[in-house]
């Protein structure tokens, strides 16, 4: 600069030992202590952090690993005709269907001739599970030729049996405080000893959907459900957000409407998520009328909800891009939004999509929405398009979380393992995506 | 053309005729007014250098020639800036065109995260130069001898432009800028973050593409001015001070801050 600049003030003069003597040690030893003490706070930090995830998972593993076995009992079901088929068609579509779990109900009355009374009887029916009929009807849809004949069926056993076999419930306990007693104790050790019972890998979970019984309960209503909502939710707030960010970013003028504006994206991304759950229920459902329940609102409500998110995150990443790519690109005669779309938009991209990832995460995991647009619902089929009623991953947890039936506890830790491998699996694809990206330069 | 009456900083000093005319040029960023009314001519085929103290507005009314400063939002231009005779802010002008017949380079290296073909194809490619890939070949092969480049990249043109030296980074951005047939380069210290070795690479340059190109160049190396330029403009204090032969400013200046730069007094 031109000015003239003024004489340096030379510094207050000191004693020789200042930087040296005793107090010069001390300060300097307090300085040192200060960093050892905060390095000690990071690391009791950090081990916090570990050891709580540690707990979490182990609790977790712990609680919900069984859930991914089911108890099965060997049983010899004769498919009579007279009981599947009383109207003699032949016709699936005539069958009895209601009337299936008698023929497991007779089967077990088979396998333990000795038991007579009507209360002997309903404690023997308690083994196989009480839907044990749907999954006869299965393996007839699968191969109506057996009707008429008898065949050696593995069928779920009921949650109780189950649990005593998986160690679910003590079988120590006082049969009062069982769900089992000890009449059907004696049974299923008896049908243990003859290699009747095994366990087998719990399919079910993965292939059906919600149920009122833990036996038939499965994650892939709620699974689909969660992918058409994430979908939804991707298509709505990706373009609107990019576009947000870089409208705000690089063509707003600077005046005090785009601050009002500013200030008001960052407040909604503290708004409690609830909130956007009413908003959905006022406006999609309300007035636009849209179905209840429905992945497209929940979609709509959640995309609502990590746009804030989106935005914040590429604003910043355009931001970061270095502003003498923008005046390259202007310098060669590129317009404006030819220097966003060819250079400034791909280079911001690992930012935006690391937006997005922490927001559709943010998304996947959100319930209290959800819940305000009946997506809660009891949904027993997988939905086959964003306008059919369907669950979500996360409220299905919350669903099963509230059931009594000691079946329903594992599965729903088992279901919170797949919500995190669910989420795993997502960050790992993204940061995978992200590095694919950024190695373009 | 304008034909107001020139100020003495203004006097002509060349056969060639005058292909960039500033007239009482003023900018305003917001209301801080950056540059008094600026006087001068550029002619055809000369390297005209401006320089002066940090903060005198050299750059600024660099940047007002190929109104680059229009993506500033406060600031405002007024006066007449005449490139051929033709006003470069008449709202009717489009700037892409502009900027397609000014270039610029500027001070820091800034090739785009691309390879160094896709670099210099840019600008062909955005004003519709070229379709076929053996005419970008073409261009890219021109360009890059024309910023003494090619015989140093012609090997690895698919590679990143960012992957390159400093100075030849800064050779590309002049390759990427020649790439589109400017009429008229603007250089915004282009050696201000280069070594002694790339400096002179570059200072040869501009004296070969001046043969071509009408080039003006900021800088704050006055030997660069003195070496690379045939006028010279001092700005001071957002005023053009002086203006003239490079030789005779050096060697005889006629105002009094000039000679105080020129001899570091101040700077």
């Amino acid at each position: 600069m031109t000015e003239i600049a003024e004489p340096m003030q030379a510094a207050a003069p000191v004693s020789a030992s200042f930087h040296t003597g005793d107090a010069a040690m001390k300060r300097l030893r307090s300085r040192y202590a200060a960093e050892r003490r905060f390095k000690i706070y990071g690391i009791l930090a950090i081990s916090f952090a570990c050891i709580m995830l540690v707990i979490l998972l182990f609790t977790l593993l712990k609680g919900g690993v069984s859930a991914f076995w089911q108890t099965e009992m060997r049983l010899e079901v004769t498919l009579d005709a007279a009981i599947i088929d009383p109207q003699g068609t032949g016709n699936p579509a005539d069958w009895d269907r209601g009337a299936l779990q008698t023929l497991a109900n007779n089967a077990l009355y088979k396998e333990f001739p000795e038991v007579e009374g009507r209360l002997e009887k309903r404690d023997l029916r308690g083994l196989v599970s009480p839907v044990a009929g749907v999954f006869i009807s299965k393996i007839l849809d699968k191969d109506p030729s057996l009707v008429g004949q008898t065949v050696q069926l593995w069928l779920p056993t009921s949650d109780g049996v189950n649990q005593i076999l998986k160690g679910g419930i003590d079988r120590t306990l006082p049969e009062a405080q069982r769900t089992i007693n000890d009449r059907q104790l004696a049974w299923v050790d008896k049908m243990q000893a003859n290699g009747h019972l095994k366990t087998a890998f719990n399919s079910t979970f993965f292939t059906s959907s919600d149920s009122n019984y833990p036996e038939l309960a499965g994650l892939f209503g709620a699974a689909v459900g969660t992918l058409l909502t994430m979908m939804i939710t991707l298509l709505v707030s990706l373009p609107v957000g990019v576009a947000a960010a870089v409208y705000l970013e690089e063509f707003a003028p600077k005046n005090k409407l785009t601050d009002l504006i500013e200030v008001n994206i960052n407040n909604l991304a503290a708004v409690p998520s609830i909130v956007f759950g009413l908003l959905g229920l006022a406006v999609f459902l309300n007035f636009f009328g849209m179905p209840r329940s429905a992945p497209l609102v929940g979609g709509l409500v959640l995309g609502l909800l990590v746009l804030p998110t989106i935005i914040i995150a590429s604003r910043a990443a355009l931001k970061a891009v270095p502003p003498s790519i923008r005046e390259a690109a202007l310098g060669m005669g590129a317009s404006r939004l030819q220097a966003i779309t060819h250079h400034v938009l791909p280079l911001a991209m690992p930012g935006i999509m690391t937006g997005t990832i922490i927001g559709m995460a943010h998304a996947v995991g959100e319930t209290a929405p959800l819940l305000m647009i009946g997506m809660n619902a009891f949904v027993t089929q997988a939905p086959t398009s964003v306008l059919d009623s369907s669950s979500v991953l996360p409220v299905q947890i919350f669903i099963w979380a509230d059931k009594p039936e000691r079946g329903f506890v594992e599965l729903t830790s088992a279901a919170i393992l797949v919500l995190l491998a669910f989420l795993i699996t997502m960050n790992g694809a993204a940061i995978w995506l992200r590095k694919k990206f950024e190695r373009r330069w | 053309m304008d034909t107001t009456t020139l100020t003495k900083n203004t006097e002509a000093v060349s056969t060639q005729p005058v292909k960039v005319s500033a007239r009482d040029v003023k900018v305003f960023y917001g209301a801080k007014r950056a540059l008094h009314g600026v006087n001068v001519d550029v002619y055809k085929n000369e390297v005209l250098a401006l320089i002066g103290p940090s903060g005198c507005g050299k750059s600024t009314f660099l940047r007002t020639l190929n109104r680059m400063n229009d993506t500033i939002d406060i600031c405002r231009v007024e006066g007449k800036i005449l490139l051929d005779g033709q006003d470069i802010y008449d709202p009717k002008l489009d700037v892409v065109q502009l900027r397609a017949r000014v270039g610029m380079v500027f001070q820091k290296p800034n090739p785009f995260p691309k390879s160094i073909y896709d670099n210099i194809i840019y600008g062909p490619k955005l004003h519709g130069l070229a379709t076929r890939k053996d005419e970008f070949d073409e261009i890219v092969e021109r360009s890059l001898k024309r910023a003494g480049l090619w015989n140093e990249v012609k090997d690895r043109l698919q590679e990143p432009g960012t992957g390159l030296s400093g100075g030849q980074q800064q050779r590309l951005c002049i390759a990427r800028a020649v790439a589109v047939s400017p009429e008229v380069i603007l250089m915004d210290e282009p050696c201000s973050a280069l070594d002694p070795i790339a400096t002179a690479h570059i200072e040869e340059l501009i004296d070969e593409l001046r043969e071509s190109f009408t080039i003006a160049i900021v800088t704050h190396n006055m030997q660069q001015a003195a070496r690379v330029s045939q006028r010279t403009a001092f700005f001071h204090l957002g005023d053009l001070v002086e203006v003239g032969n490079t030789e005779e400013i050096f060697t005889n200046p006629r105002d009094e801050r000039t000679q105080g730069y020129i001899t570091g007094r101040y700077g």
